[in-house]
């Protein structure tokens, strides 16, 4: 929203079109839609990064149409992106702004910052990167941060500084105007900064160094195990795929649900969509060189299971309260809420 | 302080396993021209006694409801809130839980999230909710974007008594979205139902009113209603003071389709304001199309029933160019906190809740404009919030009130200059009558003298 009422306040209302690279998160659509944008995919190389030369076609294609590249560094596939410098250039070349979604950005804290790659808005995801608590789904917090030329623009009110002290100060007139009532999820914002401050300049920097090794970490020490399609140093993930253990008639959820049985959260299964049978393993800074150790010995007696007793991961979880659940069923008959009458069980 | 409990030596042994000499060679991918080549620009790590001594610091500075006596309401409502649901809702298997996705070990939270759902249907009469959004302002958003529908044009008509700060979140999203948004006049404190017929136009997609609204009243809703659906479009009710809904009709009762409502004093902290917590239900012609997460029941392999996410065509399945909403999260902590909170009142308790607030506000309104200078703006029925005209500036009485230790009324002037010197009184069932009989002595002190 911000970046079109750049684009509008400049006269380049026209522009619509923002670009996205295939392995992003599916909300970044949705969240362009929202904003009354149509979005054209981005392929990615053969090292997991944008696809340049596709980039300059699509550049060419829509001249004078785009408004916005949106993207994370590292993408999806725990992969940074080499050639980011020049796809900022190109994206700036024509006019459009950069969008950085923060959902990675555990991996580069004192690193690198998503300003010197050249994006002009950011947002953060304090649980994931800040350490809030998940608490089972929410609250987060997204706070977002914006280069010089977007400044306008941003939400309002904004808390600024005066001669008695902080203040609210109203919304100019090139803002965007109000994103919700109040101010924002403030009290996640004390945890994000109490974490921030508590690990000071060099404290994140070890966050992100330390995310980045364990995640090789267990890379490499899997990888005959499992298909690397991305085979090169990763950021705080990666992706394996399934691919081998599927000729076996294993899928990649049950490895998932098979994990389950010995104790582990599952990584995120089937995403990103450009590997298939996708495991997305992402252990971050707080596990202990022990537990990645025991982890790394279940995925290999799991895939050592796929090859030799394949029910055993095709029937687990065996040692949760609830078996695997019929999601079609969910989905086909839904059942949202309790209903004193039997009968009416089913909304 | 650190929380990265691998040790140098064993960082080393993990460095030599994958053939690395150090971390910068990990980093490799990242090139030279955008690396930060210093340390970050933050204040040095601080030792947990010394944060503590900051953060408290700065936490003093701010007035707080063991020190102020609060007649605030305008949107956030101060409750009593029983022990037993931050004692519940601070245990790890709630607080540091992951999203749900692994059904299988996470029954406690689906279940906890599924009866929130039947509460949310049950308080608002309603025939689904979902799992949770932000607050009550990105809920009456979602509503409107709901009404509006996949094309994102059309026409949605709000109230002029709905929240100020929702009316203008809407506006922003109904400016990013393409929609028109246009605000109905009021008549005595509520919604000009004449005004509202004549606005109605074949693209009118949704009318949104708050009940009670902004300014306390009580509005003509079934008139509202009957508008609304001789012109075929949705209608929205949104709720800030969920107590309400204790002694109440129900919107459901009077014919709403989406409710929108804020549901952070059921159970929650403050916390300035958040985070909230977005109560969402609608009829189930609405169910395909709900926004945000949706918690079901299902059975499991062993044919026992068992609690999953369903029907998600979000997050990062999400259906892209049909999407009407970007909402991938919800406010999980929170809606068990509002589960806890219902489940401690009871239907019982609940009841007694809406009937203390009520008599309360009713109390005090009459002691209030007992005072000369002060009477009711409306003749409308309220439930804990009134409107007063006053006959001085409500900033200037504010101000001699809070040196008093008295939060007092919300100032409307800035809002609604057209009501002149207005203040907006909230009283709950937190409010005792001393608390009220000292309100009532210190404006007529603070009036009396100008």
């Amino acid at each position: 929203m911000i970046i079109k009422a750049y684009h509008t306040h400049r006269g380049e209302g026209h522009r619509d079109i923002v670009l996205i690279p295939d392995g992003a998160h599916g909300t970044n659509p949705a969240s362009a839609t929202l904003a009354d944008y149509q979005t054209v995919e981005l392929k990615s190389n053969a090292r997991g990064g944008v696809d340049v030369e596709h980039l300059k076609q699509v550049l060419a294609a829509h001249q004078g149409k785009i408004a916005a590249l949106m993207m994370t560094n590292p993408n999806t596939l725990g992969v940074f992106d080499e050639n980011i410098v020049e796809i900022a250039k190109l994206v700036h070349e024509v006019g459009g702004q950069l969008y950085y979604d923060g959902a990675n950005a555990n991996a580069i804290m004192g690193i690198t910052r998503p300003g010197d790659m050249g994006f002009d808005v950011v947002h953060l995801n304090l649980h994931k990167t800040a350490s809030t608590p998940h608490g089972g789904g929410g609250p987060g917090a997204g706070p977002i941060g914006v280069a010089k030329h977007m400044v306008p623009f941003l939400p309002g009110p904004l808390p600024a500084k005066g001669r008695q002290g902080y203040f609210w100060e109203d919304a100019g007139p090139l803002s965007i105007g109000r994103v919700r009532a109040g101010a924002g999820n403030f009290l996640v914002l004390v945890r994000a900064y109490t974490y921030i401050r508590s690990n000071g300049p060099d404290g994140l920097r070890h966050v992100s160094n330390s995310a980045v090794l364990n995640a090789n970490y267990v890379m490499r020490a899997l990888q005959e195990y499992y298909d690397l399609p991305f085979d090169r140093t990763c950021m705080h993930e990666f992706v394996f795929s399934a691919n081998r253990q599927k000729a076996l008639g294993v899928r990649a959820l049950d490895i998932s649900k098979r994990l389950l049985d010995f104790g582990v959260h599952p990584p995120t299964n089937y995403f990103p969509l450009i590997v298939p049978e996708a495991l997305m393993i992402e252990p971050t800074e707080t596990e202990t060189k022990e537990t990645l150790d025991d982890f790394i010995a279940i995925m290999k007696q799991i895939a050592e299971e796929a090859e030799h007793q394949p029910g055993l991961l095709l029937e687990a979880p065996h040692v949760t309260v609830v078996g695997r659940l019929d999601e079609a069923l969910a989905a086909r008959k839904p059942n949202l809420r309790w209903q004193p009458e039997p009968e009416a069980a089913t909304v | 302080m650190s929380y990265v409990p691998n040790t140098t030596d064993e960082q080393q042994e993990m460095l030599r396993a994958v053939g690395a000499s150090s971390i910068e060679d990990l980093l490799t991918p990242i090139p030279e021209a955008v690396r930060l080549k210093r340390p970050l620009n933050l204040p040095e790590s601080l030792a947990e006694p010394d944060l503590k001594r900051l953060m408290l610091g700065m936490a003093e500075q701010n007035a707080d409801l063991d020190h102020y006596v609060s007649f605030l309401g305008a949107g956030t409502y101060d409750h009593f809130v029983p022990s037993v649901v931050p004692a519940l809702v601070k245990r790890s298997e709630f607080l540091t839980s992951y999203t749900p996705y692994q059904p299988e070990v996470s029954q406690g939270m689906l279940q906890a999230i599924y009866e929130y759902q039947t509460m949310v249907c049950q308080l608002t009469n309603m025939d689904v909710a979902n799992a949770s959004l932000y607050d009550g302002s990105t809920a009456v958003v979602e509503g409107a974007l709901m009404a509006v529908g996949p094309s994102g044009r059309g026409d949605v008509l709000v109230s002029r008594a709905l929240d100020p700060q929702y009316r203008a979140t809407l506006q922003t999203y109904a400016t990013a979205r393409g929609f028109t948004m246009r605000e109905i006049g009021l008549e005595d404190g509520v919604t000009s139902v004449a005004e509202l017929e004549a606005a109605m136009t074949p693209d009118t997609k949704a009318v949104i009113i708050q009940q009670p609204n902004f300014l306390g009243a009580l509005e003509d809703v079934r008139g509202v209603e009957r508008v609304t659906h001789a012109g075929k479009a949705a209608f929205i009710v949104a709720i800030t003071e969920p107590a309400s809904l204790g002694v109440l009709a129900a919107p459901g009762d009077y014919g709403a389709d989406i409710v929108a409502a804020e549901g952070l004093s059921l159970g929650n902290p403050m916390g300035y304001g958040g985070p909230a917590l977005g109560l969402f239900a609608a009829r189930k012609d609405f169910l395909r199309r709900l926004p945000g997460r949706l918690v079901g029941k299902t059975l499991d392999s062993r044919g026992q029933e068992a609690y999953v996410l369903t029907l998600q065509t979000r997050e990062q399945q999400i259906r892209r160019e049909r999407a009407t909403s970007n909402i991938c999260t919800n406010q999980s902590l929170l809606a068990v906190a509002a589960t806890i909170y219902l489940a401690a009142m009871g239907k019982q308790g609940f009841r007694e809740l809406g009937e203390q607030c009520l008599q309360r506000a009713h109390f005090a309104q009459e002691r209030i404009c007992s005072l000369p200078g002060f009477e009711p703006l409306f003749t409308r029925p309220f439930f804990d919030e009134f409107a007063v005209r006053c006959p001085l500036p409500v900033e200037q009485l504010n101000a001699r009130l809070r040196d008093q230790g008295i939060s007092g009324g919300y100032d409307l002037s800035r809002d609604y200059p057209e009501l002149g010197n207005a203040a907006l009184f909230c009283v709950t069932e937190t409010r005792t009558r001393e608390d009220i009989e000292a309100l009532v002595a210190a404006i007529e002190e603070v009036a009396g003298e100008d």
